[in-house]
């Protein structure tokens, strides 16, 4: 299997990848740090990975985004597998006030992924196959004071990846919405942790799991369903007084 | 901050924790005093400080060089991360502790030692080479032959001589996840010692000791042997079978219980010797399978005791085993094992003879207790393992551990004062 991960350096996603590092599976790792991703790259060969190639790559530079699909074919052969697992957690009060913010948030968590997931959309639509893992968040299910600029990149990013996979499923390419919960990752960093939050192992090992099962959209853990049904749940003019 | 405590449960204090996601981030931290932490396994407070740094996010593999058999990894890469790599590739931990959840870095840190010891040494005798960020922030390279000083100290140095960033050592090669085990049966300590003599040349031995028995059984025990076996397939089977919740009921353990539970341990084997082929993860790592076992007693938490005799004290093992027995204090699984001969680490734990591990209640009629076993101990030329201990006076320490003050002339001279302390080294009177 090749495989593309882009967002490499995410905790989540490290955890997910090193369990597929088999002499059989070759990877493309895609990321900000130069150093962070050669010693990814290391880590990988060392357990018994194919070939791993990396490259840095902006988020931001929207326009280079086709060269993630056309530098990964070109290392690769094909590609199997793309995993997205890259954002940044916005800071909702800059957003508010800089708009320069606000399009930043906007352009890394919501346009560019939906652009490499068109680019490579249409690569396994015409393959007739293929496998695409996006980490979304729960924060997209419904808009909140706290931080719905993030979560309003992530509600689109959750909506336009069930467009896809109906329009995938009949080509045989395969969509995985994952949608974690409070996850201790570099991240989260700033938080201060409760009952509620997930190791990146645990949620790693959901996802393996969900893969395995061919499910459309994960919840990590499973919990966070039940509590994103009952914040959905709660009418409008009564939400709207809440302070979350 | 938070609250923070360690396998043991005791002490608790608050700390502020760092999480560092990469060296740059360790050398950042320079700017106070802390500790540098992994799994948080050792039981009392040698990996506790009011500032704490968290290395487990740097765990990235580096190198395997399959014609060696030599790894070099981060220190935050888990053992139990490098059996389920290396394991179905037929490479094993060189020395393996009884449990997998622990650092490389802190396996270097507490210099641990396993069930070869008596063969193998402890694990920093199968170390190539490591780097090490000191207090100036400079990274070292440190091994047996460059900056050996810095090694002696670094290697179950507590932490206390820099941040240990990456490792290299030794994998051994196995063809087996399977080992061997011939288990005896024994009537009493001379049976128990005669039979770990009589068997050293098996490349794991340990007992669990029944330290409830008195009288003419005191002592008895089931030693486990084992060789790693040469056919069965190369798979690591381990699944968590059970947590223990934290707010377990302590009081179900006392003297009864754990003494219907010793009867039962130790007649559950009929014959006085045992046959079989185990996994390798119920071989090493039983207890690994109770997730969270510490909690078993209760929120006061649990002082684990371990100490090494000179084989020459044997009379003091006796009389220190007597005294636990007496108590009635002891716990389900005490261990006993010989040790092979030390190293030149300046504060590593094994030295040749015998050690017991076992652990107690925290309760003042027990904090009483270990007092006069610290006592015994000394007296019978014995140490405290480090990586367990709470309690220990700094009189105690520097008595039996008399190259402490080499210990500190090194960290002296590597910047490491000022830089890097534990609630422990603090109690044990380092600078």
């Amino acid at each position: 299997m090749n495989i593309v991960i882009v967002g490499a350096q995410s905790a989540i996603a490290e955890a997910v990848y090193k369990k597929w590092a088999k002499p059989e599976n070759s990877f493309f790792l895609w990321g900000t740090n130069a150093e962070k991703l050669s010693s990814l790259s290391q880590d990988l060969n060392v357990r018994g990975a194919g070939h791993v190639y990396t490259a840095v790559m902006d988020a931001k530079h929207l326009e280079e985004h086709s060269q993630v699909l056309s530098e990964s074919l070109d290392k690769l052969g094909a590609v199997d597998l793309l995993l997205l697992s890259y954002g940044v957690l916005s800071n909702q009060s800059e957003c508010q006030q800089q708009i320069d913010s606000l399009a930043d948030s906007m352009t890394i968590n919501f346009l560019s992924p939906i652009y490499l997931l068109t680019y490579f959309a249409n690569y396994f639509e015409e393959r007739k196959s293929g496998s695409i893992i996006v980490i979304s968040s729960v924060a997209g299910d419904r808009g909140r004071l706290s931080n719905y600029v993030y979560g309003s990149a992530k509600a689109g990013l959750s909506s336009f990846l069930q467009g896809l996979r109906q329009r995938l499923q009949k080509s045989g390419v395969y969509v995985l919405t994952v949608k974690p919960g409070f996850v201790d990752t570099p991240m989260t960093k700033s938080f201060r942790k409760g009952f509620l939050w997930a190791s990146p192992d645990k949620v790693a090992a959901l996802i393996l799991e969900a893969f395995e099962k061919k499910k459309d959209i994960i919840y990590t853990p499973s919990f966070w369903r039940l509590i994103m049904f009952f914040i959905r749940s709660v009418p409008e003019s009564a939400f709207k007084r809440l302070r979350m | 901050m938070v609250q923070l405590s360690s396998w043991g449960n005791y002490p608790v204090i608050d700390a502020h924790i760092h999480r560092a996601s990469s060296i740059q981030e360790v050398k950042n931290y320079l700017t106070g005093a802390f500790i540098p932490r992994g799994m948080a396994r050792s039981y009392g407070d040698s990996a506790l400080f009011s500032r704490v740094l968290d290395m487990r996010a740097l765990h990235q593999f580096h190198g395997f060089d399959a014609s060696t058999g030599i790894l070099t990894c981060d220190a935050g890469v888990s053992f139990d991360e490098i059996i389920k790599v290396f394991l179905p590739r037929g490479w094993f931990l060189p020395v393996t502790p009884g449990t997998r959840f622990i650092t490389v870095g802190g396996a270097v840190a507490s210099d641990i030692h396993g069930k070869n010891h008596h063969i193998e040494g402890s694990f920093c005798d199968h170390v190539v080479s490591m780097s090490l960020l000191l207090g100036n922030g400079d990274i070292l390279k440190t091994s047996p032959t460059e900056c050996t000083d810095l090694f002696r100290a670094s290697c179950g140095g507590m932490g206390l001589t820099g941040v240990i960033l990456s490792v290299s050592f030794q994998l051994i090669p196995i063809s087996s996840g399977f080992i061997d085990q011939t288990l005896f049966k024994t009537r009493n300590l001379q049976e128990t010692l005669t039979c770990f003599e009589k068997n050293a040349s098996y490349t794991y031995s340990v007992a669990w000791i029944d330290c409830l028995a008195k009288g003419k059984n005191m002592g008895r025990s089931l030693v486990m042997l084992g060789e790693h076996a040469t056919s069965g397939s190369l798979t690591f089977e381990s699944k968590t079978r059970f947590t223990m919740p934290g707010l377990f009921p302590a009081q179900m353990l006392n003297t009864y219980s754990i003494s219907i539970f010793n009867q039962l341990y130790y007649h559950r084997i009929q014959k006085p010797f045992h046959n079989s082929r185990v996994p390798l993860a119920s071989f090493f790592y039983p207890l690994d399978n109770i997730a969270d076992w510490n909690n078993m007693y209760g929120k006061a938490g649990f002082l684990q005791y371990q100490f090494v005799l000179p084989f020459a004290s044997k009379k003091g093992l006796e009389l220190i085993l007597e005294k636990i027995a007496d108590s009635g204090s002891g716990s389900f699984l005490a261990v006993l094992k010989t040790f092979g001969k030390g190293n030149k680490n300046l504060l590593s734990f094994p030295m040749p003879g015998y050690t017991l591990a076992l652990d107690f209640k925290r309760n003042a009629k027990n904090m009483r207790l270990l007092k006069v076993l610290d006592q015994m101990v000394l007296f019978y030329g014995g140490r405290l393992y480090l990586s367990k201990d709470a309690c220990m006076s700094e009189s105690f320490f520097k008595a039996s551990y008399p190259t402490w003050e080499k210990f500190e002339s090194v960290r002296e001279k590597y910047d490491a004062h000022g830089h890097f302390k534990s609630m422990q080294s603090r109690r044990l009177g380092l600078l």
